[in-house]
């Protein structure tokens, strides 16, 4: 997967990694694929829902060792 | 996505830091939801824009009395619940920092950086006796009027 940027929103709490993320995808072209990593457990269901209501595609999403990873595709 | 912005509108009454946390919160996630967020900061929750510094401002004395006891700003505000004279909000402020939340001032800091707009209420201001010099800045006068403009637009409106 071609990652374009990669938000590293580890150790933030709501609502952090949504606020990053958007800022993140403000700066990416549509197309472009963010990959973000964070630690809150709640952003499994903030980033798809983020990211539905935003227009974005979660391409993937894994967990691994306590660490989110999604990666998203602006829309 | 070239449809208008949605738009969120919070009434913040409380004057609670947990009440005003909440409203920020949700500020915030709804400016990253790319909403126009509006917060309408009446009565206690007014408190929440006041400056930390005190301001010397001409006031007559029941104003002078409600300056002194109402909190001056965000940080000084207690808890709605297990306020326990002080020390439920020292104790908050330790689980925030444990966590890796953010503390209500960064909110707010954070909240103006996302282009919210914070609103005060002029009638209220005006009861409660407050200068608008004693306010953080870039907060906007204004009154039912404007509110229900930007409410009957939005998509999210609360009450807090």
């Amino acid at each position: 997967m071609n990652v374009a940027k990669v938000l590293d929103a580890k150790g933030l709490a709501c609502p952090m990694p949504v606020v990053r993320a958007k800022k993140a995808m403000d700066e990416l072209q549509s197309g472009e694929v963010l990959e973000v990593q964070t630690t809150d457990k709640g952003a499994k269901n903030d980033l798809p829902a983020w990211a539905k209501a935003s227009g974005h595609t979660v391409l993937e999403m894994k967990e691994d060792n306590g660490v989110l990873m999604f990666w998203i595709q602006k829309g | 996505m070239t449809q208008p912005k949605k738009k969120t509108t919070i009434i913040l009454f409380s004057g609670d830091y947990d009440k005003a946390m909440a409203a920020y919160i949700i500020a915030n996630g709804a400016a990253a939801y790319d909403h126009d967020v509006t917060i309408f900061h009446t009565f206690w929750g007014l408190n929440a824009l006041r400056k930390e510094a005190s301001v010397p401002v001409q006031k007559g004395f029941l104003e002078k009395m409600f300056a002194k006891m109402m909190p001056r700003g965000a940080d000084r505000m207690g808890l709605s619940r297990m306020n326990f004279a002080g020390i439920g909000p020292k104790l908050i402020k330790k689980v925030i920092k444990k966590h890796n939340a953010m503390p209500l001032p960064q909110l707010i800091e954070m909240a103006k950086e996302q282009g919210v707009k914070l609103v005060a209420c002029q009638m209220t201001v005006d009861l409660l006796g407050l200068k608008p010099e004693e306010l953080i800045d870039g907060v906007e006068f204004a009154g039912v009027a404007a509110y229900l403009a930007d409410a009957s637009e939005g998509n999210v409106n609360l009450f807090i």
